[in-house]
């Protein structure tokens, strides 16, 4: 019953070859890099295998996306673009009456991206939900945080996964000459070209699929998950943690009807729970807590699963009168100082039921690739980075890829550049590591603060989340 | 002396220049040519580094930045319908001094159909192999061992547009080279050309810089006396039959290895020029018909 984050991955069956030693960036811009190691190929392979402009392993949301929006571009008219999914096509032809589990939080820097290729037309023709304001409060104090648009926009938008993957199988079946669709088909075997190809070797990237089929491209784009075959094959070094914790998604349905545009977030000390919303009877969970209490919540009977979200949503039980004091006195200080600092504090909703079948879990991790490319190799989404969900960035970091990326491919394609050639991989390298890293950092430094109940460090972030409220300048950096 | 593998950062391409020294078989050029054997030795070693995008040619492929967008964004402006997946599809291009394809292959990407030639047989070889893994460049690109003078004949008004980049400054006769580039143009067609200024400021960072005190640049590489100025081109392109439309200076960043657009003609430029449509001129004119040419040509360049 556990649902991995990202898109089905292929399992490696050639066995693990060992780690060249890394280069940092200064290396890198001074001398070539080092691709991965080569088997030896004496003689130049018959020109029979198909060759493709682009091949994107992995038919997830994020892999997908690249897939239609570099078919949608106009660049890219006479390219031929392959997408590999292990997975059967499914068909996304009506949405069953109930919500599914997994949803994503999308922001409309992602909106924008979908509807470049004609996506998001199909999102809202389905249902999302839009919503105008994030509530995010502590536990163990009244400390709250409040984001909203001065401007009455939507903040984002929740959507389940399944539909935003339906709004693109649409999108991909639309230029359906350009773009060739796998499914059923994994990659088994990468063959990886010598950078500088003065010799007979193909300068292509060799794939293999599990039923024997070849393939040639210019240029790989791994998406295939956290697990990334593509990465590990290409020999990326991938600074990862397991967090001691498992996600809880579940559908839930509310006492009563309301406005419902707020997602909510309580940072507990054992994780934060999420209530983002579907309609106005209707939220999605995530609640992120230890494996323990994950198979607890996934165990017990539904009536017990609603009192635990309740009372997590409610209980004052974390306060200490301490702290309660100290935030108080820090909350009047800032009020003489920033009138407007201090907000009103909505009540989140109560949950009446959840969806039977819709609970399940997942285990929680971090990750980030050393490098997001090489030769001929670009790498986005989970298999390049990974968070943790309290901040509800995940599948967006992957859609910003996907702009950075297309964006450089394009200009690419319009200069008549070799796809595959570094220089302008590089590029979307560096604009994309600048910005995922400092929100990777951040997203762990967060989950980390709030994981104690120790005073001193409640102390810290009440009265840091209090600031913060109080100072539009962050808020909107945030 | 031989030119170290390490080398990195060149200023100036210092490959394609002594192949137009074999004029051996030029019937019209008036000029010594001097067959350096040595220089034969050391372009035939270098006839397979060419497709190192960090080794010797690094210069020439970040050009490749500027130079494809500039005969892009020219013939663009001058065509009517054009899709932007397929910019140059159905231009015929000849790239005289391809060397290894390094320029013949981005505009076959674009769609046009790119004859390349090049004296030197080790670098047709190079440039043959490099295409052929590729099917669509295979089709698009012809490569052939050979001077521009020799395929004059077969070729008369075959080609919508020339490409010479990098290569008049290892010219022997240069108003011969001329000449056969308007032979094989079509009329209205055009001839892009980048090359060195010949200046105080070349001598100091192509030569003594660049050859003497850094070493990027093998000593005896570049002969200063064959830059040719901006000035000069100009005038021999006008006196052939040609309208020149653009001059761009270029710079060359040796710490990022990129290239820009500069006003300054001083270092690098290159030209955009135009055949007349009218009747090729053949010797000089009076100023008066020289202007009714000009506007000629810019109105017909126009009305395609």
């Amino acid at each position: 019953s556990s649902a991995a984050m990202a898109a089905p991955c292929g399992r490696a069956l050639l066995p693990p070859l060992s780690p060249l030693p890394p280069l940092s960036p200064l290396w890198a811009r001074l001398r070539p890099r080092p691709g991965p190691r080569t088997p030896l190929r004496t003689a130049a392979t018959a020109p029979a295998q198909p060759l493709y402009d682009v091949v994107v392993s992995g038919g997830g949301m994020v892999g997908s996306a690249m897939a239609a929006a570099l078919g949608h571009d106009i660049h890219f008219h006479d390219k031929k673009i392959a997408l590999l999914e292990a997975g059967p096509r499914k068909e996304y032809d009506h949405m069953p009456d109930s919500y599914s589990n997994r949803v994503s939080s999308i922001s409309p820097g992602s909106a924008t991206l979908l509807s470049s290729f004609g996506a998001w037309d199909h999102v809202c023709s389905l249902r999302l939900k839009p919503f105008r304001r994030m509530q995010v409060w502590d536990a163990c104090s009244e400390a709250m945080i409040i984001f909203e648009k001065d401007d009455l926009d939507d903040m984002g938008y929740i959507v389940e996964n399944d539909v935003i993957m339906s709004a693109l199988t649409k999108q991909l079946d639309a230029v359906a000459d350009r773009v060739e669709v796998f499914y059923r088909s994994r990659a088994v075997g990468y063959t990886w070209p010598l950078p500088s190809h003065s010799c007979d070797t193909s300068p292509w990237v060799q794939i293999e699929l599990a039923d024997g089929r070849r393939l040639q491209t210019k240029l790989l784009i791994g998406a295939d998950g956290h697990n990334s075959v593509v990465r590990k094959e290409a020999e990326i070094k991938n600074i990862e943690h397991q967090y001691d914790q498992s996600a809880v998604v579940a559908t839930l349905h509310l006492s009563e009807a309301t406005d419902n545009n707020v997602a909510w977030q309580r940072f507990l000390p054992t994780g934060p729970i999420a209530l983002l919303p579907l309609s106005d009877t209707a939220s999605s969970l995530v609640w992120s807590t230890s494996h323990d209490h994950a198979s607890e919540l996934l165990a017990m009977d539904e009536e017990s699963f609603v009192d635990s979200i309740n009372s997590a949503f409610w209980s004052n039980i974390n306060h200490s009168d301490f702290i309660d004091a100290a935030g108080a006195m820090f909350r009047s200080a800032i009020s003489l100082l920033k009138p407007s600092g201090t907000a009103v504090r909505q009540l989140p909703p109560s949950v009446a039921k959840v969806d039977p079948e819709s609970r399940a879990m997942f285990p929680l991790g971090m990750g980030h690739a050393t490098e997001y490319v090489q030769h001929r190799v670009a790498l986005i989404g989970d298999a390049a980075h990974r968070v943790h969900p309290l901040a509800g960035q995940g599948v967006n970091l992957g859609f910003g890829d996907i702009a950075c990326l297309a964006h450089h491919l394009s200009a690419a394609a319009f200069n008549g550049s070799d796809l595959g050639s570094l220089k302008h991989l590089l590029k979307f390298e560096t604009e994309r590591q600048r910005y995922n890293v400092s929100l990777i950092a951040a997203t762990d430094l967060l989950k980390r603060l709030y994981s104690t109940r120790l005073a001193p460090l409640v102390l810290l972030r009440t009265w840091g989340l209090q600031a913060t409220n109080a100072l539009p300048p962050v808020k909107v950096r945030i | 002396s031989l030119i170290s593998a390490n080398t990195k950062c060149h200023w100036f391409n210092d490959t394609q220049l002594s192949l137009f020294r074999l004029t051996a078989k030029r019937p019209f050029s008036t000029s010594h040519s001097s067959v350096d054997s040595e220089e034969i030795k050391r372009f035939q070693l270098l006839a397979h580094k060419w497709w190192d995008e960090e080794g010797e040619y690094s210069a020439l492929h970040s050009m490749n930045d500027i130079r494809v967008p500039f005969i892009r964004d020219t013939l663009l402006s001058m065509s009517h319908n054009y899709h932007l997946g397929n910019p140059l599809s159905g231009i015929k291009i000849l790239d005289v001094g391809c060397g290894g394809g390094l320029l013949s292959e981005p505009l076959a990407r674009l769609g046009a159909s790119v004859t390349g030639i090049d004296p030197l047989e080790d670098n047709i070889r190079t440039a043959d192999r490099h295409k052929s893994f590729d099917p669509v460049l295979a089709k698009r690109i012809q490569y052939k061992s050979s001077s521009l003078e020799e395929i004059v004949e077969e070729s008369m008004e075959t080609f919508d547009v020339i490409v010479a980049s990098e290569v008049v400054e290892h010219v022997a006769d240069l108003d011969m080279f001329i000449k056969c580039c308007s032979q094989v143009l079509k009329p209205e067609g055009s001839l892009f050309i980048t090359t060195i200024n010949k200046t105080q400021l070349s001598y100091f960072l192509g030569i003594v810089v660049a050859e003497k005190i850094m070493g990027i640049v093998p000593e005896g590489t570049h002969e200063w006396e064959k830059f040719v100025p901006p000035e000069e081109l100009e005038h021999l392109l006008e006196s052939n039959g040609f309208s020149v439309k653009t001059v761009n200076g270029m710079l060359y960043n040796p710490l990022w290895g990129s290239w820009s657009w500069m006003e300054n003609t001083s270092l690098n430029y290159a030209v955009h020029a135009v055949k007349s449509g009218a009747q090729e001129q053949s010797g000089p004119t009076d100023a008066q018909s020289e202007m009714d040419i000009q506007q000629h040509s810019a109105t017909a360049g126009t009305a395609s």
